[in-house]
């Protein structure tokens, strides 16, 4: 066949999504948007990388700041957000063996998702507004610096986002209780219950034990997606506040900034982005984790009882654990400081430990395993958050935090260590693990490129963060422009490895265009032609 | 008396070796995990438990042993009990940083406190030696208390920088030799030798 018609059509017939459901669709429609707009982030990444090695003329601060707050958006909501959304809710049908509540909710999250983080770029793209994710106040009010129009388009592209994000919490919810036409009336309030892990709590001090009604997968993802409604609230409540003073403004309402505490506004915006880090990233992963190993080793998890009372107690920790982000605001009280951002934090070591082991012996009971790509891209994201979640305990401490906080190593060795390798690598084992099952058996075009991709993405990955954290250590900040060539060494090397991330990715994707067949990727956002709820074709699921 | 140069090797070789062991054990996992089934070590319950409380304390543990180790942090916890021998202001506005005394002279050993007012936007102190390694730094926050209290155990001339991002105009905010240390037996050798032995 040639390299024409492979492309056009895929490898062995690639993808023929006139027999996709219309769930396969919708999780397919969320994972390829998710993926390019991983794409985006990772060029937006490769930019800023080669600014820290040497000034850009084309990139002045203005441009380098707006890349640097939009980056983190697309990456988080736009690649991740979309990528695991869209899994989850074929996951939970899928696991619950009934129809999911809404497709038409199901599609508008991807479509308000997507397009939300469209309009949230343009503010940067267009009119460089740069106040980064953190959005400290009052900067992202201060007009003096950006224009009113970018703030605008900021703030609708979040609320979009944020919509969407509030479907997708609520229809996984609601598929989780609700009673499907023509069933017997299904148990709402103990669905709910052993769903957020509330049941797994109480039996694992009880002799004789509740049987679960919700599998463990889909209770480790309910779970992280209480978190991830709570944080829409918080950022929701935050767009509001910057609404009603950039209106006030454009209205020539006179609106002191001093009415907003600073602080405060910090510890809820914290409180908020953390449920991300914690909610999102930390029990989605383990969730995803245990529902790797399930699926690679065809067996049981190991110790699931205590991985389910885990769920509930992660669920307490991401609740008061933000004060790690404040250990440096001399305003805050060193009884949050040392409970909250201490305290609270170390016992995330212990919570992630818990995951790490009982994925790892999962899969050790099962040996021999073949090394398939989904297993090493599982290994690839334990050891990511074997490296990040340390990372992180150790810059929430009171001594480290003083000479660590806002340098490269937080942003290096931890985030970027914790989201490309622990949390992409554990993404990408779900996307290799499910390619085959969204698809009706559409065939990998190339293993060696697969290969390729895994080993790019893991050196460039734990590279790019090590040196960013040796840099960190040596004194760089993370939010500040070098243009004397103070830390050119260690950016450089940075910079090497991100372009190994690049390339790693450039790699996957074409394997991906070449599998399905541009015809097949087009293909995804067409109308299904078959019309049923069930999440695979009929045959196949015999 | 330790600085954050100490501090941070202990942290670059423990976190070094640290993240061989981890690529080590994932490594030889990899390598075992495709090799048929021998013994179930890993999972009997009381290695798994074992496990549980070592995560445990190594996590409660790092903050007891800095507590211990790291000068500034009982500062940190018991400064209202420590009367400070002198108090900086600087005053961040429209992206400049204006000092109530430039540079700031410092004795050796004193305990001294920089206190940082914003009047528009959050902002950071940061204290850096001239190879731009990090003595200490804290976010200066409106309307909200940011006082660091501090002692340094070595002579030398600092810069301060803004740590924290407030917009592209605060991209560069540095004072140069703003902070001079003398009176010690030891120099830093890492920051600039205006200050030096008197």
């Amino acid at each position: 066949m040639s390299f024409v018609n492979t492309l056009l059509n895929g490898h062995e017939g690639g993808l023929k999504h006139e027999g996709l459901t219309p769930m396969q669709k919708i999780a397919l429609r969320f994972v390829v948007l998710g993926v390019l707009y991983y794409g985006l982030a990772a060029l937006e990444g490769m930019m800023m990388r080669v600014v820290e090695i040497t000034p850009v003329a084309a990139i002045d601060d203005s441009h380098f700041f707006s890349i640097m707050t939009v980056h983190p958006m697309v990456g988080i909501f736009g690649s991740t957000y979309m990528i695991v959304f869209g899994a989850f809710l074929f996951l939970v049908p899928y696991f619950m063996k009934k129809p999911i509540f809404s497709l038409k909710m199901a599609n508008a999250s991807w479509m308000l998702i997507g397009g939300g983080t469209f309009i949230m770029w343009l503010a940067g793209f267009l009119f460089s507004y740069a106040p980064l994710y953190t959005l400290y106040w009052p900067l992202p009010v201060d007009l003096a610096q950006f224009k009113i129009v970018g703030g605008l388009f900021y703030v609708v592209g979040v609320a979009l986002i944020m919509v969407g994000t509030f479907l997708y919490s609520y229809n996984v919810f609601k598929t989780i209780m609700y009673t499907p036409e023509g069933w017997d009336k299904q148990p709402s309030m103990e669905l709910f219950k052993d769903a957020i892990g509330f049941t797994g709590l109480i039996n694992f001090f009880k002799r004789r034990k509740t049987e679960h009604i919700v599998d463990l997968p889909v209770a480790a993802i309910s779970r992280g997606t209480i978190d991830v409604g709570l944080n829409a609230v918080v950022i929701t409540a935050a767009g509001v506040l910057l609404l009603i003073y950039m209106f006030g403004t454009m209205f020539g309402v006179t609106m002191e900034k001093t009415w907003v505490d600073a602080l405060l506004y910090k510890n809820i915006f914290w409180w908020g982005l953390d449920l991300i880090a914690d909610g999102l990233v930390l029990i989605f992963v383990a969730g995803t984790w245990y529902i790797l190993a399930m699926m690679i080793t065809g067996k049981d998890l190991f110790m699931k009882h205590v991985a389910r009372a885990a769920l509930f107690v992660e669920m307490v920790v991401s609740w008061t654990v933000w004060s790690h982000h404040l250990m440096s605001d001399q305003g805050q009280s060193n009884v949050l400081k040392v409970l909250s951002g201490e305290m609270v934090t170390a016992l995330e070591l212990v919570t992630q430990g818990l995951a790490v082991y009982i994925t790892l012996v999962t899969l050790a009971k099962a040996r021999p395993l073949k090394m398939t790509n989904e297993l090493k891209f599982l290994l690839g994201g334990l050891l990511g958050f074997m490296l990040a979640v340390p990372a992180g305990i150790i810059q929430a401490d009171l001594g480290m935090n003083r000479v660590l906080h806002n340098t490269q190593w937080i942003i290096g060795s931890h985030v970027h260590v914790a989201i490309l390798v622990g949390l992409t690598m554990t993404l990408y084992a779900a996307v290799y693990l499910l390619l085959p099952i969204l698809t009706n058996g559409a065939k990998l075009w190339s293993q060696k490129l697969a290969t390729a991709h895994f080993w790019l993405h893991l050196t460039g990955g734990i590279g790019m963060g090590s040196f960013m954290g040796m840099a960190g250590i040596d004194g760089m900040l993370r939010r500040s422009i070098y243009v004397d060539g103070e830390y050119s060494t260690y950016m450089m090397l940075a910079g090497i490895c991100g372009a190994m991330l690049l390339l790693a990715f450039a790699l996957f994707l074409f394997n991906i265009v070449m599998t399905f067949g541009v015809k097949g990727l087009i293909g995804i956002y067409s109308p299904a032609k078959t019309d049923t709820s069930d999440c695979v074709p009929a045959l196949q699921e015999a | 008396m330790a600085d954050s140069i100490d501090v941070l090797a202990t942290l670059k070789l423990v976190y070094g070796i640290y993240v061989f062991i981890a690529l080590s054990l994932i490594a030889w996992f990899a390598y075992r995990v495709t090799k048929p089934r021998d013994d179930d070590a890993g999972a009997k319950p009381a290695i798994f438990w074992t496990y549980v409380v070592v995560l445990a304390l190594v996590g409660t543990g790092l903050h007891f042993l800095t507590f211990a180790k790291v000068p500034w942090v009982p500062i940190d916890l018991k400064r209202a009990g420590i009367e400070p021998s002198a108090v900086f202001d600087i005053t961040y506005e429209n992206h400049e940083m204006s000092f109530s005394s430039y540079p700031m002279q410092v004795g050796c050993g004193e305990h001294v406190v920089f206190n940082a007012i914003s009047n528009d936007l959050t902002y950071g102190f940061g204290i850096f030696r001239t190879d731009h390694t990090m003595v200490a730094q804290m976010q200066v926050v409106p309307q909200s208390r940011n006082d660091l209290m501090w002692q340094f155990g070595k002579n030398g001339t600092y810069y301060v920088r803004s740590t924290e991002y407030s917009g592209p105009k605060g991209a560069r905010m540095i004072a140069k030799d703003a902070i001079v240390v003398t009176g010690c037996d030891e120099d830093d050798v890492r920051a600039a030798a205006l200050g030096g032995q008197p």
